[in-house]
């Protein structure tokens, strides 16, 4: 252990001003924070002589673990509905579990790789230190994507979201827009082919070799992608190989998605880790589902034959999709969403409603979550704002109901 | 009157007194000192010169912008030196105890509002009091609307009320809360917990308050029971000094005799400690200092307001409690985001330790990196006041004077934030930031 200090003393000079690898100090600085706990204390006077244990760090990584469940159930899926396309009748679990390892692994290597490499190049320029939030966007990306997501379209996505929606504005911590979503929607809009439809939900490539390829125009909508072309009241949600998925399916998650939104048992088990250490906060997560509710049973009320959407119960509305992975991890991002308590419930509510009004009253755009957090993420420092004005009112009020 | 504050936090600290003692023990050091950097808003010039004899209550300095204001010797003696600091910044007076040559000055007595602000001001009990807004010592001009004495301290190891019983009377509250009744029109408030024993005051407002720190802090209760609005002054104040009013303002002596709480996980028994103001350091950690190896520090006050001294150095304003933590500059954690040891102590549901019942060892290290403001509603967990502390922390950083009286500045102190601060995922600097905006806006109004 000690050894490890001292390789990391002796090569300091290098990284310092005047050393060789000065231009690598950031990262330097990365991995020796990463290590070991930096010995900086506290000032002598005017500021508090011990602090919290928990960091940026500490934090970034519980989200990280909470969206654990998600990783490794997508990786399952993403190997069963490739067998599943195949006619495979046994599924064996390793080879299930390669395949969908073997797929993402590759997304998330190059997500990390471009947004990590566009961190630290900031943090050398403006000669800070490196910020933990890419920790967390880099493993939302590939989850809330299609399995199969072309390595480039995603690079571009990525470097496009870290320094538009993030490094401009300052980094972490000053973002107005949750980076991951403003990935996902940039590739939504500048290759919509590759991101919706019928043909891209399903794994059917051979990563590194493994597995049989699919056959070319294999086609397996997504439930949301059936709902968009369904006609009638009666609606009828069918995974790739023909059987019915009801709430139950759509629950546990084996159905055709982006890799890490299918299941919303999984979403759950990270919803509640992250709620029980008090990383997320609960104000959102219950007003994103307590809105999507609402507007589900409204929609659902009178639901019409124009929109095919709304014949799906509100409860359905919240399991399919990205809306559970929405609430859960998304929505509940604290640099994006409202501060104050209060807006916090207005914020979620509206995430809620937004989500099932696109969903529902625009079949263009089955992903109404994504839309709604990001256009709530615009709309969350106006939301403060009245809150923080009423604040200052009842202060003023106070003050010159004392002088009259 | 019963005030319960929900906000808050309670952190459990190795090295606190035995509970229910209250034997105090003594202490004496050769020499003396004031240092004006612990009192805000004080300018200092010397009012004395090295070799002066003084007795208890001799000017040694007098604020340069209201000369009527002093800070005064706490022993009879000899002036031994007026150490400076950098520009000649005067950073203490030091007295050598000996024989008093000089005669104690003769105090006049109070009979009236100015007469009992002279009093106050020329004793040098006016500067150990604070006023609202800005944070600074109190100005014989103010128009005060009430006075907040608070008789508890909610920081983490602080003495309960009782132990300045060894010096202070009920008589001398009472008086002292007289003699705050002459200044002000409004009400003396006078808040404690449920460890009060002494009934009530004559001429106070009794408020029992319950809560977790910083329910103690006279700032927070004043917020709670009557807001400071714009155009307003308070003046808060703790027990010792209302006792000091009190006895100085009955038989015309100051009282400087105080009761320190020596604590911290690195004193080996704890104790209360009786001695004069303004003792050394290291008399009063005489035979108590763990003799671990690693670096220490020593704060005079709590872990969350005090100042870091060195074992030279002398006893700081408030003057009630000395703690001693380990450093930490010289451990080496690996991978410290990660551990699970029960000893990481926390106020968040991610580190074991946060479930025990146990009390923790603390250091001085940040235990992170400083970062933006990422995690909200932190702060508002632990203060508890009708104000939105990011936003008015960040109307101080925008220098935003308007949105920072519109947020409420004149009612907060930066004591107030020390728990926010400890608490801070970010480690911002809170209670740095707020004295920056209290000074800022007092520079910009006068």
């Amino acid at each position: 252990m000690s050894k490890l200090r001292n390789y990391l003393d002796r090569i300091r000079p290098d990284f310092e001003p005047g050393g060789k690898l000065h231009a690598f100090r950031s990262v330097y600085e990365g991995m020796e924070t990463f290590l070991y706990t930096p010995r900086t204390t506290s000032g002598r006077s005017g500021a508090v002589h011990i602090h919290d244990s928990i960091d940026s760090k500490r934090t970034m990584i519980i989200v990280v673990l909470a969206l654990m469940p998600c990783f490794l159930f997508g990786m399952y899926n993403t190997g069963y509905q490739h067998w599943l396309a195949l006619g495979a009748t046994e599924f064996p679990f390793r080879d299930l579990m390669l395949y969908g390892f073997l797929t993402i692994l590759p997304r998330v290597a190059v997500a990390y790789i471009v947004g990590l490499g566009i961190e630290f190049t900031f943090a050398q320029i403006k000669h800070e230190e490196i910020q933990e939030g890419f920790l967390v966007t880099g493993l939302l990306v590939p989850l809330i994507c299609p399995a199969e997501i072309p390595l480039w379209m995603l690079a571009v996505a990525v470097a496009f979201a870290v320094v538009f929606a993030k490094e401009v504005f300052g980094g972490t911590g000053y973002n107005v827009l949750n980076v991951a979503l403003v990935t996902r929607a940039f590739l939504f809009f500048a290759y919509p082919a590759q991101m919706s439809g019928d043909k891209v939900y399903v794994a059917s490539g051979i990563p590194f070799g493994y597995g049989t390829a699919l056959p070319d125009g294999f086609s397996g909508a997504t439930p949301l992608g059936q709902l968009a072309t369904q006609t009638g009241a009666d609606i009828q949600l069918t995974g790739i190989d023909g059987s019915v998925i009801d709430s139950w399916q759509a629950f546990l998650g084996l159905i055709p998605g982006s890799f890490g939104e299918t299941s919303t048992l999984c979403i759950l088990l990270g919803g509640i880790l992250l709620l029980a250490t008090g990383m997320a906060s609960w104000r959102v997560m219950v007003s994103v589902f307590a809105g999507g509710l609402f507007m589900g049973w409204i929609a659902n009320t009178f639901a019409s034959p124009v929109y095919p959407a709304s014949y799906l119960p509100a409860v359905d509305q919240l399991l399919l999709g990205g809306f559970a992975f929405a609430a859960v991890f998304m929505a509940t991002d604290p640099v994006t969403a409202a501060r104050t308590n209060t807006g916090k419930y207005i914020y979620g509510f509206l995430i809620g409603v937004v989500a099932i009004i696109i969903r529902t009253y625009n079949n263009g755009y089955p992903e109404g979550a994504m839309l709604a957090v990001l256009l709530m993420n615009c709309f969350a420092p106006l939301i403060d704002w009245c809150v923080v004005q009423a604040n200052m009112r009842r202060r003023l009020s106070r003050a010159t109901a004392k002088t009259e | 009157m019963k005030l319960k504050l929900k906000k808050g936090l309670n952190l459990n600290i190795a090295g606190a007194l035995p509970a229910g003692s209250d034997k105090v023990e003594s202490a004496e050091s050769p020499v003396y000192a004031i240092c004006p950097d612990d009192f805000e808003g004080f300018t200092p010039k010397p009012a004395v010169k090295e070799g002066d004899s003084v007795a208890v209550g001799t000017p040694l300095l007098y604020d340069k912008n209201n000369n009527a204001i002093k800070l005064v010797s706490p022993v009879a003696g000899r002036v031994r030196a007026i150490v400076r600091g950098d520009r000649r910044r005067i950073l203490r007076v030091e007295v050598e105890a000996g024989n008093p040559a000089a005669d104690s000055p003769a105090f006049p007595k109070a009979t009236d509002r100015d007469s009992a602000k002279a009093l106050l001001a020329g004793s040098g009990l006016l500067a150990m009091m604070r006023r609202r807004p800005y944070a600074i010592i109190p100005d014989t001009a103010d128009d005060v609307r009430d006075i907040f004495v608070s008789a508890m301290d909610t920081a983490p190891l602080a003495a309960p009320a009782g132990v300045y019983s060894s010096i202070f009377t009920k008589e001398d509250y009472e008086s002292g809360v007289a003699l705050l009744a002459m200044i002000t029109d409004g009400k003396v408030y006078f808040s404690h917990d449920a460890s009060w024993t002494l009934g009530t005051l004559k001429g106070a407002e009794m408020v029992e308050v319950e809560g977790r720190h910083p329910a103690g802090n006279p700032g927070v209760q004043a917020a709670n029971i009557k807001p400071v609005n714009k155009g307003e002054t308070i003046w808060t104040l703790d027990l010792p000094t209302l006792g000091r009013i009190g006895r100085l303002h009955r038989t015309g002596t100051l009282e400087t005799r105080t009761v320190v709480a020596v604590t911290g996980p690195e004193i080996t028994q704890p104790a209360l400690v009786g001695c004069l103001i303004g003792t050394e350091i290291s008399a009063l950690l005489a035979g108590r200092l763990s003799d671990a190896q690693y670096h220490k520090r020593i704060i005079s006050g709590n872990v969350l307001t005090g100042t870091a001294v060195d074992t030279d150095g002398f006893l700081r304003y408030p003057y009630r409690q000395i703690t001693v933590i380990a450093e930490g500059d010289d451990k080496d954690e690996l991978l410290g985001w990660a551990s699970m040891a029960p000893s990481k102590m926390s106020e968040t549901r991610t580190f074991p330790g946060h479930f025990l019942r146990r009390a923790f060892r603390p250091d001085a290290r940040l235990n992170g990196g400083r970062r933006a403001m990422i995690m909200s509603g932190q702060y508002d967990k632990v203060i508890p006041m009708d104000i939105l502390p990011e936003y008015l922390l960040k109307a101080i950083i925008a220098g935003n004077i308007e949105d920072m009286e519109k947020l409420g500045i004149y009612e907060v102190a930066p004591e107030d934030f020390a728990a926010a601060e400890y608490a801070d995922t970010s480690k911002l600097p809170l209670q740095a930031i707020v004295r920056d905006g209290l000074d800022s806006l007092r520079k910009e109004l006068e």
